[in-house]
């Protein structure tokens, strides 16, 4: 499938403001209108904002009180929750699509994550920074030091992403899995995607941002 | 030593505080002998009647309603002076046009519960059998007792569905109790400072309320009417007592402190010395003043039966199971009386059903009373809450 038809279907409604950032206009592609989506760190809500607009019924988790509270405050049916604690308690396929955004390196088991996801949703979507880009590898190799930029400025001290990886580290992680990868994206620093047919070592080396959209491999495992 | 309690007449104040139990200042329903409340306690109550205010217009299609329960010693003047205290409603600051719960927008339905003292059928109303106070002959009542009292209310009013049921502390266990017995009626529910149970702390506390009421001799075994006395301190002190309950430490200490009530030094008496204890005479006293104390024996039983996972064996998801209802849970973060726990063990039971559900706990330290004081982001909240459920019932255009 060509890179276009990602963008099709996120053509945004009249009355949606063009501020959405990339990687969600990508992931909002992705998911069908009407289906159930469940965002696990949704955040300020932007995302789960997006979909409802684009006639998604979304439900969102977050960790930060203040995160919570403004999502709420914009209509949205968000609660408190922790990814790593509170995945256990949803049922099997309780969901159409459960969406990791940006979400998965700042888990405590990033692997028991995401198989709560793939089991609870029929589809995952999982978007993170890639920690192979190459701007990450100069700074490491040149500096000495853990890379830091616009996109992810905070110190190694004090960052909620205690789970870096790269893009190849994930695909490998979604074999072990057993995550079958329907659609996989990589977007360069302007939240574009690069080009589709590019070989995984380039993504790997290019992409500052992987998005995947995943599936059980097996039907019963 | 100052009499914080003076007592002027005795017999003329029951009388005028039978009048406002009777014949209160609000719209009132009688409901004959041919629709009899049916109590969990076996008892038919017939005939019963009930007070309610209401604020803003019902639209044509009837779809704008907002119910509002009311708290254990609030009553149904949510957003209007009140007509014994003359201070303004409950709810008014949140209530009222413009306000988060808009009545430009929204036609505001409050009734006072059944069991209450300023109008609906009580302890304190008139028995029509016998004309004389009910009082401890009138029959115990449940949460769901007011539920369904209120669910004929709204039949009288000629509407099917509340646009959304709202309330705190008792007023949320109510809000829970519709939407869980009645989830077609619901299109959302603000739950908010609650518990879908009492716990054995709440209980306790209020058996030290209701022991006051009882270890105070004006109270005559509950017949205290037919002796012209009112057992003022006894309910004075339940009211100090669970006033305590309502705020928090902090709260406590950042309104008080250790500071004395007009004066320097301690005059070494049981006087009020500290301004903690003036602050709470004055609770007690100014309540007895609006708040009859057989109702209160009721009204907090009442609140100690609730259960409502017990009542569907034991699974508190199965009282919501297969709901169409939005809900929106509020916690305050110093509320210990219905702590944040409480909160989420609802959530939790709503997801496992898989309603449509937010949940925020407000970051301040007013503790249970927030959900009455001046919170910002809690108006922020419910503000939100209603518009975007306005906007899916199709009251509001989206915009």
């Amino acid at each position: 499938m060509a890179i276009a038809h990602e963008f099709a279907g996120t053509e945004p409604a009249a009355h949606v403001p063009h501020t959405y950032r990339g990687d969600h206009l990508l992931v909002a592609g992705m998911v069908e209108p009407g289906s159930r989506v469940l965002d696990v760190g949704c955040g300020d809500g932007d995302l789960l904002r997006l979909l409802e607009a684009r006639g998604v019924d979304g439900r969102g988790i977050e960790l930060s009180r203040e995160g919570v509270n403004r999502c709420v405050a914009k209509g949205l049916a968000v609660i408190q929750g922790d990814a790593d604690t509170d995945l256990a308690d949803y049922p099997d396929d309780a969901f159409d699509y459960v969406i990791l955004s940006q979400t998965l390196q700042a888990t405590r088991q990033p692997r028991v994550v995401l198989e709560h996801m793939l089991r609870i949703g029929r589809h995952g979507i999982v978007s993170f920074p890639n920690f192979g880009h190459w701007r990450m590898r100069l700074q490491l190799l040149l500096k000495g030091q853990m890379p830091r930029t616009e996109g992810l400025p905070a110190t190694w001290y004090d960052t909620a992403n205690i789970h870096f990886c790269t893009i190849k580290d994930f695909v490998q992680l979604c074999d072990e899995v057993d995550a079958r990868m329907d659609r996989a994206v990589a977007l360069n620093t302007w939240g574009t995607p690069l080009r589709f047919n590019a070989p995984w070592w380039f993504w790997n080396l290019f992409g500052e941002q992987g998005v995947f959209l995943l599936s059980r491999a097996g039907k019963a495992r | 030593m100052v009499n914080l309690y003076p007592v002027p007449s005795q017999r003329a104040d029951v009388q005028e505080r039978v009048r406002e139990a009777d014949h209160p200042s609000s719209h009132v329903v009688t409901f004959g002998a041919d629709q009899p409340l049916q109590l969990d306690c076996g008892i038919a109550l017939s005939p019963f009647q009930i007070a309610y205010q209401t604020y803003g217009e019902l639209n044509a299609e009837r779809t704008n309603a907002i119910l509002i329960c009311h708290a254990l010693t609030g009553d149904q003047h949510v957003a209007n002076t009140h007509p014994v205290t003359g201070k303004g409603g409950w709810w008014d600051t949140l209530v009222g046009p413009g306000l988060p719960i808009d009545t430009d927008r929204y036609f505001v339905i409050c009734s006072n519960v059944i069991g209450g003292c300023m109008g609906s059928s009580g302890p304190f109303s008139t028995n029509p059998q016998t004309g004389q106070v009910w009082g401890l002959d009138f029959p115990f009542i449940t949460i769901p007792d007011m539920v369904r009292a209120q669910a004929m209310l709204i039949d009288h009013l000629g509407i099917e569905t509340l646009f959304c049921v709202a309330g705190g502390s008792m007023g949320g266990m109510q809000v829970l109790q519709w939407a869980s017995a009645y989830p077609q009626r619901v299109f959302s529910a603000l739950p908010v400072a609650c518990s879908t149970r009492h716990s054995a702390q709440n209980i306790a506390f209020h058996e030290v309320g209701r022991q006051a009421v009882m270890a105070d001799p004006e109270w005559k075994g509950g017949r205290y009417f037919a002796e012209g006395t009112r057992p003022r301190r006894g309910l004075a002190v339940a009211r100090m007592a669970a006033h305590i309950t309502y705020l928090s430490d902090p709260a406590l200490h950042r309104k008080f402190g250790r500071r004395l009530q007009d004066r320097e030094v301690p005059t070494f008496s049981f006087d009020a010395d500290f301004e903690v204890e003036s602050y709470l005479r004055h609770q007690g006293s100014s309540f007895v003043e609006r708040f009859d104390a057989n109702s209160y024996l009721y009204l907090t039983r009442a609140m100690d039966y609730l259960d409502l996972a017990a009542d569907h064996d034991g699974v508190l998801a199965e009282a919501f199971r297969n709901t169409r209802t939005r809900f929106c849970v509020v916690s305050f973060t110093s509320d210990w009386l219905f702590p944040t726990t409480e909160s989420r063990a609802i959530v939790h039971a709503l997801n496992a059903g898989g309603a449509r559900v937010s949940f925020a706990e407000i970051e301040t330290d007013k503790g249970h009373d927030a959900f009455l004081l001046d919170v910002p982001e809690f108006f922020d909240i419910v503000r939100a809450f209603l518009d975007s459920g306005g906007a899916a019932r199709g009251l509001i255009r989206k915009g």
